[in-house]
C-alpha cells in the first residue's frame, strides 16, 4: 500500500492534476488572466475537491458497490458533485456571506471542472482507502491551485510584453504551461510513480 | 454565429473556422493525456464524436419539453448515459485501450465540447442538424487529437499506430512521451490557427 503522505505530495508535485494529467484545463486557461481571481478559483476547487472525494468515497463504498451499480458510477458521481456544489453555495450564502462574495461566482464553474470528476475516478480506479482518498483529494486540489496561481502570476507579469499576434492569449498560456510542466517533471525523482 | 445554418456551414465551421479545440479552446481537459499514441487518440476521438452527436440529437429532440431551469442537469444526465454506453462498449471490445484510457473515458462527461454544443446549438436547432453539428464538432476534435498524436508517437516512440517506421539512425525524443510536449504542440497549433485566421481576415486579431 502506498503511504497516504506519499500520495499527498505526489499529487501536488509529480502527478499534478493540470501539469501531468491535463485535468481542469478549460477553466485553467480561461480564468488565469488575473492572479487574484485565479487564486480564488483555486481555493474553491480545493475545497470542493476534498469534499467530493470524501463523499464520493463513502457513496461508492456504501451505496454503489453493495447495490451492484458500478456501471452507473459516472451518473452517481456527477450528481453528487452537482448537488454538493449547489448545497455548498446555499450554505455559504447563509452562513459565510463574506466568503460567498469572494468565492461564490466560481462555484457553478466547478461542476464542469474535469479535475473534480477526474480525482474521483482516479480514486476509484486506484482503489484508495479512506485516508488515501482524503489526502489525494487535498493534494490534487492544492496542486491545481498552485498551477493556476503560478500561470496567472506569469501571465500578469507579461501582460504588457509584445507577442506575435496569433500567440497572444491561449497560445502563449499553453507554451508557458508546457515550460511549467517541464519544470515539474524535475520532481519526478522524489517519489515512486503512483 | 450566423442566424441560418446550413449543412455546409455547419461542417465548415466545426472542422475549420471554429474548431472546438484550437479555436474555441474547449475540451482540452480530458484529451491531451491520451495523445501520446495514435490508437488511443483515435478511440478517444470516436468515443467523443459518438457522445457529442447523439447527445446533441437527443437534447435537440427534447428541447421543447425540457424545462429551462433544470436543463443543465438533464443535459448532464443524457451525456452521462451515452458515456456509460461508450465505456461498456470499450471494456467489452477493446479492453486494452479501455485500460490505457483509464478515467479519461468517464471524463468525456465533463468535456466542455459536448455541453457547449448542447447549449449553443442543439437548443435552437432541429434534431438532424444538431446531430450533424455534434458529429462534425467531434470529428474536428478527433482531427486535432490525431495530429498531435501523430507528432508525439512518431517522434516519441518512432512508431505509427504501433508499427515501427524508424528512419535509420533516428533517436526517439523522450520529451515527446511526457506531458509537456502536448502543451507545446497545442500552443503552436493554436498559434498557427490564429495567425492564419487573422491573415485571412486581413485584420490583426488578438
Amino acid at each position: 500500500m502506498i503511504s497516504p503522505f506519499v500520495i499527498f505530495f505526489a499529487s501536488i508535485l509529480t502527478s499534478n492534476m493540470i501539469l501531468s494529467n491535463f485535468l481542469g484545463m478549460c477553466s485553467y486557461i480561461s480564468v488565469s488572466n488575473e492572479y487574484k481571481t485565479a487564486s480564488g478559483l483555486g481555493k474553491s476547487v480545493t475545497l470542493v475537491m476534498v469534499l467530493t472525494t470524501v463523499i464520493n468515497y463513502a457513496v461508492y463504498r456504501f451505496l454503489v458497490i453493495p447495490l451492484g451499480l458500478e456501471y452507473l458510477q459516472y451518473i452517481v458521481f456527477i450528481i453528487v458533485i452537482a448537488a454538493l456544489v449547489q448545497v455548498l453555495e446555499m450554505a455559504m450564502d447563509r452562513f459565510l456571506p463574506d466568503l460567498h462574495i469572494k468565492l461564490g461566482i466560481f462555484l457553478p464553474l466547478i461542476t464542469v471542472n474535469c479535475a473534480i470528476l477526474g480525482t474521483t475516478l482516479f480514486m476509484v480506479i486506484r482503489d484508495y482507502n479512506f485516508l488515501q482518498s482524503l489526502l489525494f483529494g487535498l493534494g490534487s486540489g492544492l496542486g491545481w491551485w498552485l498551477a493556476i496561481s503560478a500561470l496567472a502570476a506569469i501571465r500578469e507579469k507579461m501582460a504588457k510584453n509584445k507577442l506575435p499576434p496569433g500567440l497572444q492569449g491561449p497560445g502563449i498560456a499553453f507554451i508557458i504551461t508546457g515550460l511549467m510542466a517541464l519544470a515539474f517533471v524535475g520532481f519526478s525523482g522524489i517519489f515512486p510513480i503512483t | 454565429m450566423s442566424p441560418r445554418e446550413t449543412v455546409r456551414s455547419v461542417i465548415r465551421r466545426n472542422l475549420f473556422s471554429e474548431n472546438q479545440v484550437i479555436r474555441q479552446i474547449l475540451g482540452i481537459c480530458s484529451s491531451l493525456a491520451v495523445t501520446n499514441l495514435l490508437s488511443n487518440s483515435l478511440v478517444m476521438g470516436l468515443g467523443l464524436t459518438f457522445t457529442t452527436a447523439l447527445s446533441s440529437l437527443t437534447l435537440s429532440a427534447l428541447r421543447n419539453w425540457i424545462p429551462h431551469r433544470i436543463r443543465m442537469i438533464v443535459q448532464t444526465l443524457v451525456i452521462a448515459a451515452y458515456v456509460i454506453f461508450v465505456d461498456i462498449f470499450l471494456k467489452a471490445n477493446l479492453p486494452e485501450i479501455s485500460k490505457a484510457l483509464g478515467p479519461y473515458v468517464g471524463l468525456i462527461i465533463t468535456n466542455c465540447i459536448i455541453m457547449g454544443r448542447a447549449e449553443a446549438f442543439a437548443q435552437k436547432n432541429p434534431p438532424l442538424l444538431s446531430l450533424l453539428d455534434g458529429l462534425f464538432a467531434g470529428l474536428g476534435y478527433t482531427g486535432v487529437l490525431l495530429a498531435i498524436a501523430f507528432i508525439r508517437e512518431f517522434l516519441g516512440f518512432g512508431t505509427l499506430f504501433g508499427y515501427p517506421v524508424n528512419v535509420v539512425g533516428f533517436e526517439t525524443w523522450t520529451v515527446m512521451v511526457m506531458p509537456p510536449s502536448a502543451f507545446f504542440l497545442i500552443g503552436v497549433m493554436i498559434w498557427i490557427a490564429s495567425a492564419r485566421m487573422a491573415a485571412k481576415k486581413g485584420v490583426k486579431k488578438a
